[in-house]
C-alpha cells in the first residue's frame, strides 16, 4: 500500500509537446487578461462570439456529457455491467468542465466581475441557467471526484464522501440535463437570425439528446486511446452495449430532426446546395446516419467499428455546434471572423492541459478498472 | 405610457446634427474618419458612436432620391437584450428607455447576439471593455439625464427639419398613420409598430425600409417570449426529473440487491 503513495508522471516526447503547448497557452492567457479581448482575438461587433465560446464552451460541454450519461446509466439505473468505464468517463467530464470554466472565464470582458450573476439575478436569461448549472455541476463533480481522491489522499474523509455520493450523483445528473439543453436554449433568441436548418423551438432537446449520445462515443474513443496507452481493454461487449444506448438515442434524434424540418417547412434547405445545406448534410450523414448504421450492424462487434462510430459521432456533434455558432449565423451577422493565432493557441493549449491532467490522474489514482481491482485486492 | 420618437425618413436631410449632438451630450469620443461608398461616417455604429446616419441613394427609373436614416437602439417594448442579460446589466425602465448599468456587466456579449437590430456594440480595444448603446438620454445617475428633466433627447432637440419627433408612443403612432394615410408617397408601414413586439423608435419612410438595412423579417412576437416559455419550464422539469432520478436510483438499487440476494441464496437452498 505504501508504494502506491508515490506520485508518478512518465515523461514521453508526446507529453513534452503537450507541456510546451500548455506553456504557450498560459503566456497568451496572461496577455489576453492584461490587454483585453480585442487585442488577443479577432472578435468584432458583428462576431461577438467566436472560437472560445463555440468550441471551448459549447462543444466542450457537449463532449464532457459522457460523465452524466454514464452516471445515469451506471449509478442511477444501476446497470452494473458498465461499471468498468464509469470512473474514466466521469474524470473526462470533470476535466472537460474545468476547461469549459476556463474558456468561459477568458471570454468574458470584465473577468474580475465574473461572480456578478451569482448576486445580480438575470433569472429570465437562459445564460443565467447555463452559468449557475455549469458552475454548480463543476463543483459537484469535484466532490464526486473526491471519492476517488480520498482513496489515496486525505483518507479519513473517504467514508463521509461515500455517504454523500447518492445525493451528489442525483444532482450530478440533474444539473447537466438542465444546462445541456439550455446551451441550445441560448440560441432560441436568435429567431430569424440563425438559419432555419438549425433554429427550432426544439433546439434545447436537440442539444440535450446529442450531448447524451456523444457520451458513449467519447468513451469509445477515449478507452481505445487509453487502452493502447495503459493496456486497459474494456470488454467489447460492454462497449457495444453502451453504444447501442447511444444509437437508439440517435435514431430518435434523427427522426425528430427530420420531422421538425418538415413541420417548419425547412426541409427544402437540406438539398439546396447552399453552404448551409451542405454543412447540414455533412453533419447529419457523417455524424448521425453512418454511426447509426455502424451501431446496428455487425460492424460494431469489432474494436475498429466502435472507434469509427465514436470518432464520427464526436465529429458530428462538434460540427453541429460549430454550425450553430458559425455557419448558421454567418448570413445574418455578415462581416468577417476567423480566429486569431492567439485564439487557436489558447484552445489547443486548454485541450493539452486537459490531456496532461487526465494522464496524471489516471496514473496516480484508481481510475481504470485494473488499478481499481488491484486496490480492492490489496485493501 | 412610455416615451417614443417618430422618425420621418422623407424629412431627413442628412446633416448628422443628431449624431454630433449625441456625442456631445454623452461625452463620447470622436471616431476616426473612414470613407466608404456611402457618405455615412462612420458607416456603422460602434462602442463610441451610439447613433449614426446611414446614407443611401434610391434609383427608381429616372428618379433618383437621396435618403438618410438615423440608426440607434430602438428601445424595444419587450427588449431581447434585457431578457438575454444574465446579470441584469440591461433593464427596461417604466418611462420607456432600455438602460445599461455598466457596473453589473460581465462582458459576455450575449446581448449583442440577442438584439434583433444588432444595436449593442463593444469597446473592443479596451482591456476591460463595456457594452455601449443609446440610452435615450435617460440616466438614473443623473449626469446625462434629459428625459426626467422634461427635455427631449439631444438628437431630437438638434434636428433642424422636424424629422424627429418626441412624444407619447400611442399618440405618435396615431400621427404616423395619419401621415401615411393622407400622403401616397409613404410606404404603408410604421417600422417599429410591431417589429420584435413593438419598439419605442418608430419610422415612416417614402422608400423601402430595406434600403437602410432595416430588417423587415423581424418577428412580431416579442423575442423574450421564445426563451421565457422555455425558462418557465425549468423548475417543473428540474423537480420532476429530480424526483424521477431519485426514484429510479432507489428502485434499481433495491432490484439489484434482491437479485444478488436471490443469487447468493440459491446455492444454499
Ligand atoms: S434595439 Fe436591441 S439593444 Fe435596443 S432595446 Fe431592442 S433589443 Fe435592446
Ligand atoms: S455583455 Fe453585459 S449587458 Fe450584455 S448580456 Fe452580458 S452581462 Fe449583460
Amino acid at each position: 500500500m505504501t508504494a502506491k503513495k508515490n506520485w508518478t508522471f512518465k515523461m514521453t516526447p508526446v507529453r513534452k509537446v503537450l507541456i510546451g503547448l500548455a506553456a504557450i497557452c498560459l503566456v497568451v492567457v496572461g496577455y489576453r487578461l492584461a490587454f483585453g479581448l480585442g487585442n488577443a482575438t479577432n472578435l468584432n461587433d458583428q462576431w461577438p462570439w467566436g472560437l472560445w465560446i463555440g468550441f471551448d464552451v459549447l462543444t466542450g460541454v457537449a463532449l464532457a456529457g459522457g460523465g452524466y450519461s454514464t452516471a445515469l446509466i451506471v449509478h442511477i439505473l444501476h446497470r452494473d455491467q458498465f461499471k468498468p468505464i464509469a470512473r474514466s468517463a466521469m474524470l473526462t467530464s470533470l476535466l472537460g468542465y474545468l476547461l469549459v470554466m476556463g474558456g468561459l472565464f477568458l471570454d468574458i470582458g470584465q473577468w474580475f466581475n465574473f461572480w456578478r450573476p451569482f448576486v445580480s439575478w438575470g433569472y429570465h436569461s437562459v445564460l443565467f441557467e447555463v452559468f449557475w448549472c455549469v458552475s454548480l455541476y463543476t463543483l459537484i463533480q469535484v466532490l464526486e471526484f473526491s471519492e476517488i481522491a480520498t482513496e489515496k489522499i486525505m483518507k479519513p474523509w473517504h467514508c463521509k464522501i461515500k455517504k454523500l455520493m447518492p445525493v451528489l450523483l442525483i444532482i450530478g445528473v440533474l444539473l447537466p440535463t438542465l444546462h445541456q439543453s439550455s446551451l441550445g436554449g441560448l440560441y432560441l433568441i436568435e429567431v430569424g437570425k440563425l438559419h432555419p436548418l438549425w433554429w427550432s423551438m426544439l433546439l434545447p432537446p436537440f442539444f440535450l439528446m446529442s450531448s447524451f449520445f456523444v457520451g458513449p462515443a467519447m468513451i469509445s474513443v477515449e478507452t481505445s486511446l487509453a487502452g493502447k496507452a495503459y493496456n486497459h481493454q474494456v470488454p467489447l461487449s460492454v462497449m457495444r452495449g453502451l453504444i447501442k444506448i447511444s444509437g437508439t438515442m440517435m435514431l430518435i434524434y434523427l427522426a425528430l430532426k427530420i420531422g421538425d424540418l418538415i413541420y417548419r417547412d425547412a426541409f427544402k434547405w437540406v438539398f439546396s446546395g447552399t453552404l448551409e445545406g451542405n454543412m447540414f448534410l455533412l453533419e447529419i450523414v457523417a455524424g448521425v446516419i453512418i454511426p447509426i448504421i455502424i451501431c446496428f450492424s455487425s460492424l460494431s462487434s469489432t474494436r475498429k467499428g466502435l472507434v469509427t462510430f465514436g470518432a464520427l459521432t464526436v465529429f458530428g456533434v462538434i460540427l453541429n455546434r460549430m454550425n450553430v455558432v458559425f455557419t448558421g449565423m454567418s448570413k445574418s451577422l455578415g462581416g468577417n471572423y476567423f480566429p486569431s493565432m492567439m485564439e487557436w493557441v489558447v484552445s489547443i493549449g486548454l485541450v493539452s492541459i486537459g490531456v496532461l491532467a487526465y494522464m496524471f490522474i489516471v496514473e496516480n489514482f484508481g481510475i481504470l478498472e485494473k488499478h481499481h481491482d488491484h486496490q480492492v485486492l490489496t485493501n | 405610457m412610455s416615451k417614443a420618437v417618430l422618425v420621418d425618413i422623407s424629412k431627413c436631410i442628412g446633416c448628422k446634427g443628431c449624431q454630433v449632438a449625441c456625442k456631445q451630450w454623452n461625452d463620447l469620443p470622436a471616431a476616426k474618419t473612414s470613407f466608404s461608398n456611402d457618405l455615412g461616417n462612420p458607416s456603422d455604429g460602434s462602442g463610441y458612436t451610439w447613433t449614426h446616419v446611414r446614407f443611401r441613394t434610391v434609383e427608381n427609373g429616372d428618379e433618383v432620391k437621396y435618403r438618410f436614416a438615423k440608426h440607434q437602439c430602438f428601445h424595444c417594448l419587450e427588449p431581447a437584450c434585457v431578457s438575454a442579460c444574465f446579470a441584469r446589466a440591461l433593464q427596461k425602465s417604466p418611462e420607456g428607455p432600455v438602460v445599461y448599468y455598466p457596473h453589473l456587466c460581465v462582458g459576455c456579449r450575449y446581448c449583442m447576439l440577442a438584439c434583433p437590430f444588432s444595436v449593442p456594440k463593444y469597446e473592443w480595444e479596451k482591456t476591460f471593455p463595456l457594452i455601449s448603446k443609446c440610452q435615450f438620454c435617460f440616466d438614473p445617475d443623473g449626469k446625462y439625464d434629459r428625459m426626467r428633466h422634461g427635455m427631449k433627447p439631444a438628437c431630437v432637440s438638434t434636428c433642424p427639419t422636424g424629422a424627429l419627433q418626441y412624444g407619447e408612443r400611442g399618440e405618435l403612432l396615431v400621427q404616423a398613420w395619419n401621415k401615411i394615410n393622407s400622403n401616397t408617397k409613404y410606404v404603408k408601414h410604421v417600422y417599429g409598430e410591431k417589429e420584435a413586439g413593438g419598439t419605442s423608435w418608430l419610422y415612416i419612410s417614402d422608400v423601402p425600409f430595406e434600403t437602410f438595412g432595416f430588417r423587415t423579417d423581424v418577428t412580431t412576437r416579442p423575442l423574450p417570449e421564445y426563451t421565457e416559455s422555455y425558462m418557465r419550464m425549468t423548475p417543473v422539469v428540474a423537480l420532476s426529473w429530480g424526483a424521477l432520478l431519485t426514484g429510479m436510483f432507489l428502485y434499481t438499487k433495491r432490484r439489484n440487491e434482491i437479485a444478488r440476494e436471490q443469487h447468493d441464496q440459491k446455492p444454499g437452498l
